[in-house]
């Protein structure tokens, strides 16, 4: 029997950051990167950002958005450094530790933002 | 990953045809392939730029003007415009990708992939409406 192996899981959680920042990720870029700091638009007021984040449908929202994302970064650049670099297969590992690991402390930390931001 | 059915038998080391660290420049679809895994590293950025700014506006008004003015530095605009490039081709390059992992079938008939990208490029197009609409409404 084959071995089972964690690479579905790691699959399924790019595919769903990598269809989260595509929906998602271009108009967040161009407002706040780009469009409030250059004054196109004016910037929502801190009062009205803060009532929105602080809302919890929001929360969630800010969840899906930077958790999903960071696996799905985590998983392309992995192989990326694979193909890029032509990394020995005894480096593989590690290197998944190191990218997983990262999206996995990312994910901590946003949880933990949302759950405590007053 | 490494397959025991293709270890060497003993003694035997295993040929590797050389291959250029250059592989992905030898080709128009090899680099197109790399640039679109790379514009991940602008996906992850930006999830964290966002998780940074969700906690400034936790930390009051003062701090969130700071990271805001922060957002307007040169440096940052210029990495906003790198990313901006980076997350825009990623979603151009992902849709069209979307009809090889979804199989749709209405009756016997299966949905054709340029429906299922289409819906997701008009899907892209009211999401976007709709964060733009909440963000601008003042």
């Amino acid at each position: 029997m084959a071995k089972r192996t964690l690479t579905p899981f790691w699959w399924f959680l790019m595919g769903a950051g990598g269809m989260v920042s595509a929906m998602l990720f271009p108009v967040h870029v161009l407002l706040f990167g780009l469009a409030f700091p250059l004054g196109w638009f004016e910037a929502p007021a801190y009062e009205s950002l803060h009532a929105l984040v602080a809302h919890p449908i929001t929360r969630l929202y800010l969840f899906v958005f930077i958790f999903l994302p960071l696996f799905h970064a985590a998983h392309r650049i992995r192989y990326t450094v694979y193909d890029l670099f032509r990394v020995q297969p005894s480096m593989h590992q590690p290197i998944a530790v190191v990218c997983y690991g990262a999206a996995t402390a990312g994910t901590i930390a946003a949880a933990y933002t949302l759950l405590t931001i007053s | 990953m490494s397959g025991g059915a293709h270890e060497p038998a003993a003694g035997l080391k295993l040929y590797h045809p050389p291959m250029s660290l250059w592989w992905w420049l030898e080709r128009r679809a090899y680099f197109k392939i790399v640039v679109r895994e790379l514009t991940s590293l602008f996906v992850g950025a930006f999830a964290v730029v966002t998780l940074l700014q969700i906690r400034a506006v936790g930390d009051g008004p003062e701090p969130y003007a700071a990271f805001a003015a922060m957002l307007g530095s040169p440096a940052f605009i210029t990495f906003s415009v790198v990313a901006f490039l980076a997350v825009l081709f990623h979603a151009l390059t992902w849709f069209p990708l979307v009809p090889t992992t979804i199989v749709l079938r209405v009756g016997e008939q299966r949905v054709p992939g340029n429906i299922i990208a289409g819906a997701h490029f008009a899907g892209w197009l009211i999401v976007s409406v709709v964060v733009a609409y909440i963000l601008l409404r003042g």
